[in-house]
């Protein structure tokens, strides 16, 4: 981190000193409680509707449209919300062609995605870019946040999260049992529509903190352990925001103190919880037949 | 345009990547595992950036990355088939190992070895040598032999598999099989197209083939002609072209393919196919 070393020691509030001593850092922890709320808030919808690939090809598209925006010398930040704002689109479109069903739709979707990401290759290249650019765009600058990036950033994350709430209730419906929903009288396409845009919306605004390649990292991981722990949306959905929000700022801060990036620390420790609940889930599963096995006996009996 | 020798070694190692890409991305896409394909791409990437951050050579990396974990998704079977979310959380993970070996390797080199990432991440394939070319082509010739031999069971097990199994296919251990050589074509085909194109190269061709026809075999021909089309084109585009990077071009010309056989999925043309 370049400047006169930082230690950990364990004096916990001395901690926390050293890392707010630097404006960056403070900006970084800002911009990371933004976008881990409003990541694993829509996260959760992501994981619950399946979309996961989808979720992955708009992370993706976001680093063909920065590297557009910067190549036209234009905001990097209308790049990455034009190309996510279309790439949105595009799989809403894709979506309904669905003859060859969910086989048809994902090949079309990895095209796009392979496809976009062609494109980026070749701004890059036409830009004359510098790996370090590159690795930017890819992996984020978490550390080179400034203060109207955090308000930009602050807009976005409560409009989107406003609107998701607006949606919520016909959204969850529609996601967990599209036919009923749709005999219901909700407009399931127009949802899942208008949920692609929030997703390209959150990952746009995501992606310039993160890196179009870590953004991912976010959305699905700690929903997806939010979503092993309970199977209610309300407490799911609070679970996974605490949970996306705890494991940026502790990768943050184990990052400002060890010489690795901050995208590594993030998906470890979120993999990491993952891989511990998914264990004490089957562990407790396998406990729970072994008790109940002999009542099954005697209820035999 | 042969004049030049890594010219001829492009099209040689080209023409055999793309057909084994084209055949197995076929399956691929008819088994609904195109996003495992996606996150294998990005483990070939983590793979070689973590064999050069540890000095080793990076096609060992990419190789024993991608065949370990393909086997890991082929074994997690068809519960995880459905399960795009346990794919997607190992591979947020394995995208954040990329990031740390990424930033080891840029760390522990000077300025003139940072190509060599740029390279794993978007193929160097008018770079290769000559032995390069043949690896190459060993690589997939084994990959499409072994492909052939499991083909008619695989087919049954990927479009039917409660029938595949009533009838003793074992179905796991194909998908195991599977995985297996996808993982040593993805790897191969890293070089190629570069880590982050190679799921173009195996879904859009295959994608494409799945609009055309319905017939199989015909399918799987059809998919590997897309590839190798593609390959073909697009390196003479790049060539023709100064500023088109060679991978921006095949993923290019496969992508147009698939979405004329989009645009032209409606009923005149899969008349005249005959399906």
């Amino acid at each position: 981190m370049g400047v006169s070393s930082p230690h950990l020691g364990w004096d916990l509030l001395a901690d926390w000193e050293q890392l707010t001593t630097y404006p960056f850092m403070v900006q970084a922890l800002e911009a990371g409680a933004i976008v881990a709320v409003m990541a694993g808030a829509i996260g959760w919808f992501m994981v619950l509707r399946q979309q996961t690939f989808a979720g992955h090809t708009l992370a993706v598209i976001s680093f063909p449209g920065a590297a557009a925006a910067t190549l036209a010398a234009i905001p990097v930040a209308f790049g990455y919300f034009g190309a996510c704002v279309l790439g949105a689109l595009a799989l809403a479109a894709l979506g309904r062609e669905g003859r060859s069903g969910r086989s048809g739709e994902s090949a079309a979707i990895g095209t796009l995605q392979a496809f976009a990401l062609g494109l980026g290759f070749l701004f890059v290249g036409l830009y004359g870019g510098q790996l370090a650019g590159l690795e930017a765009l890819l992996f984020g600058t978490f550390l080179g946040i400034t203060e109207s990036q955090v308000t930009t950033l602050l807009c976005i994350a409560i409009a989107v999260l406003l609107l998701l709430a607006i949606l919520g209730r016909p959204l969850l419906f529609a996601s967990v049992d599209g036919s009923v929903a749709r005999a219901g009288g909700v407009p399931t396409r127009l949802l899942g529509v208008a949920f692609l845009l929030l997703l390209g919306l959150a990952v746009a605004a995501t992606a310039q903190i993160t890196g179009a390649l870590l953004v991912f990292a976010l959305l699905v991981t700690p929903a997806a352990t939010a979503q092993l722990i309970t199977a209610r949306p309300g407490r799911g959905l609070a679970l996974s925001v605490v949970l996306a929000f705890g494991v940026t700022w502790l990768g943050l801060g184990i990052a400002y103190f060890s010489p690795y990036p901050v995208g590594f620390w993030v998906t470890s420790l979120s993999f990491g919880l993952y891989v511990l609940v998914r264990g004490v889930r089957s562990l407790s599963h396998i406990r729970q037949q072994g008790t109940n096995a002999p009542h099954a006996a005697e209820a035999a009996a | 345009m042969f004049a030049h020798e890594f010219m001829r070694h492009a099209y040689l190692a080209g023409t055999f990547i793309a057909l084994s890409c084209g055949a197995i991305g076929y399956f691929v896409v008819l088994r609904a595992q195109v996003f495992a394909g996606d996150a294998l791409s990005h483990v070939a990437f983590a793979g070689a950036l973590g064999a050069a951050a540890l000095g080793i050579d990076i096609r060992l990396g990419l190789f024993a990355a991608t065949l370990v974990v393909g086997a890991g998704i082929g074994g997690l079977g068809e519960r995880a088939r459905a399960d795009d979310v346990v794919i997607g959380t190992v591979f947020a993970w394995i995208l954040g190992l990329g990031a740390l070996f990424l930033s080891i390797f840029v760390s522990g080199s000077s300025g003139e070895d940072g190509t060599a990432a740029v390279r794993v991440l978007f193929g160097s394939i008018l770079g290769l040598s000559a032995g390069d070319a043949w690896v190459a082509v060993l690589v997939a010739v084994a990959a499409l032999l072994a492909l052939a031999a499991i083909a008619r069971p695989l087919l049954l097990a990927s479009l039917d598999p409660e029938v595949a199994r009533g009838l003793g296919v074992p179905v796991r251990a194909l998908g195991i099989a599977f995985f297996v050589i996808l993982g040593a074509v993805a790897a191969e085909a890293t070089q190629a197209v570069g880590a982050l194109l190679l799921l173009g190269l195996l879904a859009a061709p295959g994608g494409a083939a799945r609009l055309l026809t319905d017939r199989p075999w015909v399918g799987l021909g059809l998919a590997a002609a897309i590839a190798v089309g593609s390959m073909w084109l697009g390196l003479f585009l790049a060539y023709e072209i100064d500023s088109l990077p060679a991978g921006t071009a095949v993923i290019g010309v496969a992508t147009a393919v698939f979405l004329l056989a989009a645009l032209g999925d409606r009923a005149p043309l899969r008349a005249r196919l005959g399906t």
